[in-house]
This record gives structure tokens, sequence and C-alpha cells, in this order.
């Protein structure tokens, strides 16, 4: 073969130019990234995009690197990382300092539709922007793409075009700056500016910073740290997966809906040759249509709702009729297809030695629990799994936003920034935009990202914002329609049911169901916090992301009070080397 | 008068309470315990979740290091031995080794960057060796025999056997647990408001809602915020919060195998100065991730983490120990030591509030000093000759200071 290839466990993989190692090693057919400290389990890809850390591999001797978000590079050496390993000498890891202070009007964090939106709108403001995104390229999950661009996976591609063109045409006249592969971990709100603390990622030893181009390995090559003193900021982080523990579900194979989405928009790698989508929403049709026009047999969709929700809710639904047709132009293609998409159904387990070779699945009854006697096992290689998303809130609470729990905001009845119609928060500022406001999709993300953009950079001149009437009545529209969606698609109690002692609830603390239900009922948690620093369910890697949503339930499962959209705080909103805190050119004197 | 409602103040038992403990960190709960073991009723209250306030914002430090000779160094010692009685009970109650509390004598290091600390190290050492404390000298020679990875140049360090650590939130509810079994009530979010009175004398809680619970003692035991409970008896206590900063990072294979800290913590623990204090204080936790500390600012309960402090703290914590630079961050606490000015707990009954216990103003010691403060309170309650000197923590002792 030509084309470039790294080793794993001493395996040669082939890659593609802008390929993650982890996507590599999935299409070379190896599933084990990493094994855990305490019981020496298999790990793979999950999440997909960063937050779990759960396949941490060993790259050219230097630990703790995500796979899934390291891009492949020739000659390289990857190991299974097993357990905890030793922090690399900053020297090797290519440690670049030192800081860089940028100062700009408005900072937006978040590369996705809403900061897009955002920032293009700033600019078109008259403010100058720059734009931080964790990715090496700008689209978020949405339109999450390789080097090769967008394709036959993505949908609006002409919203995305005109948004690139916009933040390109700013950028070209100097009034935008477009920063990748820059991790913000802090949002310092002080005296009349904000100040947002990041790193970028850098090359390897010696290597320059990382951008469009490849290199800059998020986690083994160096970082640099970048703050940028700003007057405004728009918080525009999008979401992650909800996601919810079953017995099996830390198998290599079972994948976060959006991971397996990752792989094909980004990587264009299948999560596996035959896939099990489940969960509930929408984005399952859209995944499960995805993976079987890039060629996966898709076993069959089991969507724990029934559609009852849509039914009563039709008025709302029927006002956003693209949604509607995209709907249908899935269901079209499963049915062209032969797809099955099993209504009232839940994932109860995963088995398989080492990687998933079946998945469990169960009926619900109308109440969403679980009908005895009705699993049965369906041969798979790969599971997505999803139950919606869960905003990723920790900026905006580091800025002293406002949390609020609402039941419209997600199935879960996640947490969202409160937030005026103009994405405007309670701090002087700061301002909100797409998920973090309440989950409603990429339309959604692009309007609040307008909205934002030009409130933030009206405030920058000191003049009112003058939002457009037809945008604020789209934005009216839209957040209806996610109210719906939401309803429509609840967590069904099943899940709860499905659970043995032994599942773990916490990847990375390795945590079992049995001993989140001790804490709270022989050591007397009441709340998710209590029960996390008792049962360290939450503390690892992923610091609750991924399972936060689970203890918040299983906690009020077994207290018998209403789970409440539990949001942790988190003053590091990313992992971030003790190196990068020490450049004191980091830390820009008050102005 | 309005009628006494009985809310779940009465013990397993059907008794009503013969104490309530107002606050359900490991102070009070260390107070359950002994007080349950000693045959008592007791109804422990709180406004927030068990361990929800200094408890589970600190790093569960079980230090004789830090306390140069003097009072609280031999209520330190007090301590020590009766959290060997406690983890014994807790071992036998929970049938986990020493009662799944993650307690560990690791034992402590003191270290000094230049010849001229080590000989003040050296001195307090002797003083603390006059009180029964195990301080063995470190010359720079043998500090990478300790501590592999701590910086090369020290100059020399202290080492301090009977240092430990533990998990303060599971010695918390582990300890409450054991006082359940014994009977006792703990009733978590519930706030008191009022105190029940005759005259001076304190003779029960009043909760928000109304509700009141009676009982003969009332302990305090409410950490930062004893001093508004005490105001609510009319009586002033001066215990103030000092707020402190601990980083957390990865989960790491075994680094640091103990406390390990900079001479210049000893300086700031009894400092008054206002502003940032910091000096390093890096360990390892059997989960694997390590805590560094410590940082101490007079600035009331504002819950902030400054980006300013966790920079300071991560600085100080590479320069003893170089290996972290590459080591991440995943995440910073903070936490409120209940201070008072002479930095001394108060434990005893008030004589201007009689039926009023205190048991407060711990500082950074209160994990340490809970089982002895609990050993205090219950010899308090029943009558027992006290088995420590209470006078140098009497709560009138700030009288006419104000």
């Amino acid at each position: 073969m030509s084309g470039q290839s790294f080793t794993f466990e001493g395996r040669s993989v082939p890659f593609r130019p802008g390929q993650s190692v982890g996507a590599a090693v999935w299409a070379a057919g190896d599933r084990t990234l990493r094994t855990t400290r305490g019981e020496a389990d298999p790990r793979g890809l999950f999440c997909g995009i960063g937050i779990c850390h759960d396949c941490l591999v060993v790259i050219d001797d230097v630990g703790d690197q995500r796979a899934c978000i390291t891009p492949a590079e020739e000659g390289m050496v990857v190991r299974v990382q097993q357990g905890a390993v030793p922090p690399p000498a900053v020297a090797a890891a290519g440690h670049v300092g030192p800081g860089e202070l940028l100062t700009t009007e408005v900072v937006v964090i978040g590369g996705g539709p809403a900061g897009m939106a955002a920032a293009a709108a700033a600019t078109a403001g008259g403010a100058k922007v720059v734009l931080l995104d964790a990715e090496a390229r700008v689209g978020g999950q949405y339109w999450r793409h390789g080097p090769h661009g967008l394709g036959a996976q993505h949908h609006a591609v002409e919203a995305f075009t005109a948004l690139r063109t916009a933040v390109d045409g700013a950028a070209a006249i100097g009034l935008l700056t477009h920063r990748p592969r820059h991790r913000v971990w802090r949002v310092d709100p002080e005296g009349g500016r904000v100040v947002v603390h990041a790193v970028q990622a850098c090359g390897g030893a010696g290597g320059e910073a990382g951008g469009e181009a490849g290199g800059g390995r998020p986690d083994g090559g160096g970082e640099r740290p970048v703050t940028v003193a700003a007057t405004a900021v728009v918080i525009a982080t999008g979401a992650h997966d909800t996601v919810l523990p079953f017995p099996g579900w830390d198998l290599p194979g079972v994948l976060a809906a959006g991971g397996a989405q990752a792989l094909l928009k980004e990587h264009q790698v299948l999560p596996g040759r035959r896939v099990v989508v489940a969960g509930t929403g929408p984005f399952l049709l859209s995944l499960a249509a995805g993976l079987a026009q890039a060629g996966a047999e898709v076993a069959a969709v089991f969507e724990a709702g029934d559609g009852r929700g849509w039914a009563r809710r039709w008025r709302s639904a029927t006002a956003v009729p693209r949604a509607l047709i995209e709907g249908a132009q899935y269901a079209a293609t499963l049915a062209r297809q032969r797809i099955p998409v099993r209504a009232r159904h839940i994932v109860v387990a995963a088995r398989g030695r080492d990687r998933l070779e079946a998945v469990e699945v169960a009926r619900l009854t109308g109440e969403g629990r679980l009908v005895p006697g009705s699993a049965r096992w369906v041969r798979a290689d790969a599971l997505a799994v999803g139950w919606g998303f869960t905003p990723r809130l920790e900026l905006a609470q580091q800025a002293g936003c406002t949390l609020g729990v609402s039941h419209a905001i997600g199935p879960a009845g996640a947490a969202a920034v409160v937030a005026d119609a103009e994405g405007r928060t309670g701090v002087p500022g700061v301002y909100v935009a797409g998920e973090v406001g309440g989950i409603g999709g990429a339309p959604l993300a692009q309007v609040t990202g307008r909205l934002a953009g030009s409130a933030a950079a009206a405030w920058v001149r000191g003049v009112p914002s003058a939002p457009d009437g037809a945008e604020l009545a789209e934005r009216r529209r839209l957040s209806a329609f996610a109210a719906t969606m939401h309803a429509a698609h609840p967590v069904p109690p099943g899940w709860v049911e499905a659970l043995t002692p032994s599942t773990i609830v916490c990847r990375c603390e390795e945590v079992p169901a049995d001993r989140l239900r001790h804490v709270v009922r022989e050591l007397g948690a009441t709340d998710p916090r209590t029960a996390k620093l008792l049962s360290r369910c939450g503390m690892g890697w992923c610091q609750g992301r991924v399972c936060g949503t689970a203890v918040d339930r299983l906690v009020a499962d077994v207290t018998g009070r209403r789970p409440g959209g539990f949001v942790d705080a988190r003053p590091v909103a990313a992992p971030v080397r003790l190196a990068s805190l020490l450049d004191p050119a980091d830390t820009p004197r008050p102005s | 008068m309005s009628t006494t409602t009985a809310v779940g103040g009465s013990s397993a038992w059907g008794r009503a309470p013969d104490v309530v403990i107002v606050g359900a960190g490991v102070v009070g709960a260390a107070c359950a315990l002994a007080a349950s073991r000693a045959g008592l009723a007791v109804t422990v209250v709180d406004r927030g979740p068990l361990a929800g306030g200094t408890s589970s914002g600190g790093e569960g430090n079980l230090l004789v290091s830090d306390k140069p000779a003097g009072p609280e160094l031999l209520l330190a010692l007090h301590s020590l031995g009766h959290w060997q009685d406690v983890a014994a009970h807790l071992e036998e109650v929970t049938g986990h080794p020493l009662g799944g509390i993650e307690l560990e004598h690791k034992g402590g290091l003191m270290v000094a960057s230049r010849p001229e600390t080590v000989a003040v190290l050296d001195r307090i050492a002797d003083g603390q060796r006059a009180l029964g404390v195990e301080a063995i000298q470190v010359g720079p020679e043998s500090l990478p025999d300790l501590e592999p990875h701590l910086a090369p140049g020290l100059a020399g360090g202290v080492l301090y056997p009977q240092d430990g650590q533990l998990q303060p939130v599971l010695a918390t509810a582990t300890l409450l647990a054991a006082a359940r079994r014994l009977g006792a009530v703990v009733r978590t979010e519930v706030e008191v408001t009022g105190l029940m009175r005759t005259g001076d004398r304190v003779r029960g809680v009043i909760l928000a809602g109304g509700a009141r619970i009676e009982a003969s003692r009332v302990v305090n035991a409410a950490g930062p915020w004893a001093g508004q409970l005490a105001a609510l008896a009319g009586v002033h206590l001066p215990i103030l919060p000092r707020r402190g900063v601990v980083l957390v990072t990865q989960p790491l294979p075994p680094l640091v195998r103990r406390k390990v800290y900079a001479a210049e913590y000893v300086s700031n623990v009894a400092s008054d100065s206002a502003g940032l204090e910091s000096s390093a204080v890096v360990e390892g936790t059997p989960s694997g991730t390590i805590l560094i500390g410590a940082s101490r600012e007079r600035v009331g309960f504002d819950p902030a983490i400054p980006t300013a402090v966790v920079r300071r703290l991560a600085a100080q914590a590479v320069e003893l120990f170089p290996v972290l630079a590459g080591a991440r961050l995943l995440r910073t606490y903070r936490g409120y030591r209940p201070y008072t000015p002479d930095h001394l707990p108060v434990i005893g009954e008030d004589p201007r509030a009689p039926g009023l216990i205190h048991a407060c103003g711990h500082e950074g010691a209160g994990i340490v000093l809970a089982a002895g403060t609990g050993q205090l309170v219950a010899e308090l309650l029943t009558g027992a000759p006290p088995s420590a000197d209470l006078g140098p923590l009497g709560p009138a002792r700030f009288e006419g200071a104000a």
C-alpha cells in the first residue's frame, strides 16, 4: 500500500490524511485502545469527540492521548494504554512557551453552527472577533468533517458554505481571527471585560502550532497557553451525547450515537459491519440512514418512544416543515434499505468477549417499563446509542451565568443557561448561543448564534441591540419545535430496570450501580454531589460528563425525589497540563 | 407558648433526644458517634447534605507535623488516639478495614530549600518531640529515597510518620451511619433558624417552618457558620471562614508517597494576613489523583476559585515535584476553614448560654481533631472528666477582645 501508516501494537495500520488514530485503528479492525486501572477491562472509542477519555492510548511513549481526536501521523508508534501511566516530561511533550495574549472585542467560543453564526453576525455588526474552536475545522458536531470537506452524510450544506464564506471573508479583512485546536479551560469575567484562558494544541517536540493542515496533537503534542481578553464573549460550546448505562455498555464496540456519527462524518469509518442504533430522538434516524448510505448493515433502529408524543403535539411539529421533510427522508431511506425501526424498544445489555458481539433488546410498555420476557438478542459488532444531548455548560457556569432546569430542554430534563431571546445572560458581556441555551438542533443554533453575535457587537459599540423581528419569531418557532421533540422523546424508566448490581455507572472510575445505590441507601447521600463524593462517580477523567445524567437519575430513583438536572460545577473545563499554568505572560494585567 | 412538635426528634428508641447536634460535617458526625456510643439519644441536623461544607472542601488531613508545640498539637495527638478507636469501631460495624474511609498513616514530609529553614524545622521538631511526636530529621541525601520525584537541590526535611489522610466525606458519612445504628437520627436539609431557650439556657432548636426539637443540650458543630448559630443564642463567637483551594490532577501511577509540603506552610497556617498566602502541599490519593494545596485567603464566603490562585498552586507544586509539569489538572475545589482569632478551636459549654456546647473553629485541622472533639463533647454531655485540657478552648475566651 502506498499510503501512510503507523504502528498499533506492532502492527501496521494505514490511515488517510486527517483521520484520527482511533478511527484508523477501528478501520483496521482493532477495538481495544486501553485497559482500565481497576479491572483491566478493555475499552474502545465511545464518545468519539474527546469527552469521555475512554480511548486513551500511548503514542510515541507519551500516554493519556485520546485516540478519537488525535490525528494520525506517519510513523507513530501507538500502544494500548494499560491503566494509569506517568506524565511525560514536558519537553518530550513539546511544550511550547511562552503564552500568547490576544485582545479583541468579541470572543466566540465554539465553531459549530451557533459559534459560526455568532462570529459572522458579530463581524457584520462591526466587531473584531476571535473565534476559538477546539476542533481543527469549523462546523461543530453537526457539520463535523475531514479534510475532504462535507459529504453525503451532511445536511444543510449550503448553510455551512454561507457561514464558512462569511467567517473566511471576515478573516480576510482582518476583522476575525479563527483559532482552531484551542481548548478553553476557563472563562473569567473581570472588571468590565472577559478573560478566556485556553491552550492551543501544538505539534510534537519543536513542532509548529496546530492548524487546518494537521499536526497539533491535542494531547501528546505540546500545549501553548493562549489568553484572550475581550469586551464580550459568546459561549457556543454545544452539546454532547446523553448516555445511560446498561450491562456491557463499556464493551468496545458500544458507542455514543454522536461518536458513531463522528467516525462516519469526519473519518469515513464505519463503527462496525452490522450496527444497531438505539435510544431515542430523531437523531437516531439520521444516524441510521447515514450508516446505511455509507455501506453499513443496520440491523435495526430501536427507538424507545412510540410517536404518540408527536401526534399529541402535531401543531408545533408542523410549524417546522423542514424538520418533518428531513424526518420523512430518513424514514424513506431506512425503508428502502429494509431497515426495521422498532418503536418502544430499548437496549438492556451488550455482550461479547473483549468486544461487542450481540445486543439484547426488550420491549417497553406504554409507560416505558420493560415488558417481562420480551428480551431478545440481536447480533451486532457495533451499537450506537443516544438519549438526546447534554449542553456543555461549564464555561457559562464559570462565567457566573444562571442555570435553569427545564424539562423542555432535553429528554433527560437537562439544565441550560438562562438567557433572553438574544442570548444575553445575567452577566454583563456574557452571551450564549446554541445548545448551551437549550438543546434545539442546528437551525435553532444558527438563529440564536446570529442574535447573540449581533447583541454582543452592539454591547461592544455601547449601543442598544436591534434584533430582527423575523429572527425572533424564527427562534420562538424552532424553540417550540424543540420542546415538542423533547416531550415526544422522554427517557423511559425501563433503563433503570435493566441495570444489574455490577453494571458500571461511572466508566472512568469503574463504579458499579450497587456502589452508587449503597452510598445513597446506607451512607446517607441525598443528592448527586454527595453521592459523587462518596462513590467517586464523576470524579475521573471525564468529570461526570458521561455519567452525570445517570447519577442524577439513579440517586433520585433511590431517594424518591425528582431528578434535578444536576450540573456539577467544573472550574477547569478541559484538562490542562500544569506546565501550561506556569507562564506568567499568560496572565494579563487588569487594564 | 407554642406547642413542641417532635419531628423525627425522637430516636429509634422512641425517646426525645438528649442532644441535638447542629452540623453534619466530620466534627458533628464524630460528636454524634461518640455521644451515641456513650448511650445518649442523638439527633443531628444540617441545612445541607452531609459533609456539604468544610468537610468536603479539604484534603482529609490528619496532621501533627504542621502544629508547633502547643495546645493544638496536644489536641491533635489526643485525637489521633481516638481516631484509632473510632476506626476500629467503624471496622467492626462496616466489615471494611478501618471502616473503608481510606484512612492511611502514610507519613508527612516537610521539606526546606535552604539550610537556615532546615534549622527552623529542626527547632520546631525538637518542641514537637517533647510532646510525643515522632519527627525524624532527613538529610538532603535521603530525600530521593523517601520521595524519588522530589525536586533536586533541597536542603533537607523532617519526616513525620504519624501524619495521615482519610477521605473526609466517606469518613463523615460512615461516622453518621455508625451513629444511626446506635439509634441516632440524622436529618439533613433542615435549617436551624432559632434556638429554644428558657432565660439564657438553650433547650432545643427551632427549624425553618417552625418545627422544634427539644433537647437538654445543643452542640454547635456548624463549622464556619458556627458564629451564626451562636448568635441565635445571643452569644458572640468570632469564627470566620478562610478560603482554601485544592487542585486535583488526572489519575496517575503512584508518584508521591507521602504528604509532602514546603516549610513555608507552617508559617502560613499560623498567619494573620488577609491576602493570598500559599505554599506547596502535594500528596497522592488511593484513587491515583494527586491533590495540590494549599492556599489561604480571608475573603469571607466568596465561592470563587480565582485563576491566579490556581496558577500559583500549580507553579508551587511543579517546583516541588517537577514531574507534575506534564500532569493534567482535572478539577479544583475550595473550602472554608473556620478560624478563630487565636487559631484554636472552641470546645466547651458556653457559660453565657448554658446547654449550648461548642465544637467548632477547627480551621484546617477539623479532620484530625474530629475524633478527639467527639470524645470531649461526649464527656461534656455525660459529665465524665475531660480527657484533654479544655482550658485554652473555652468559648468565652474572646470576651472583651471584640
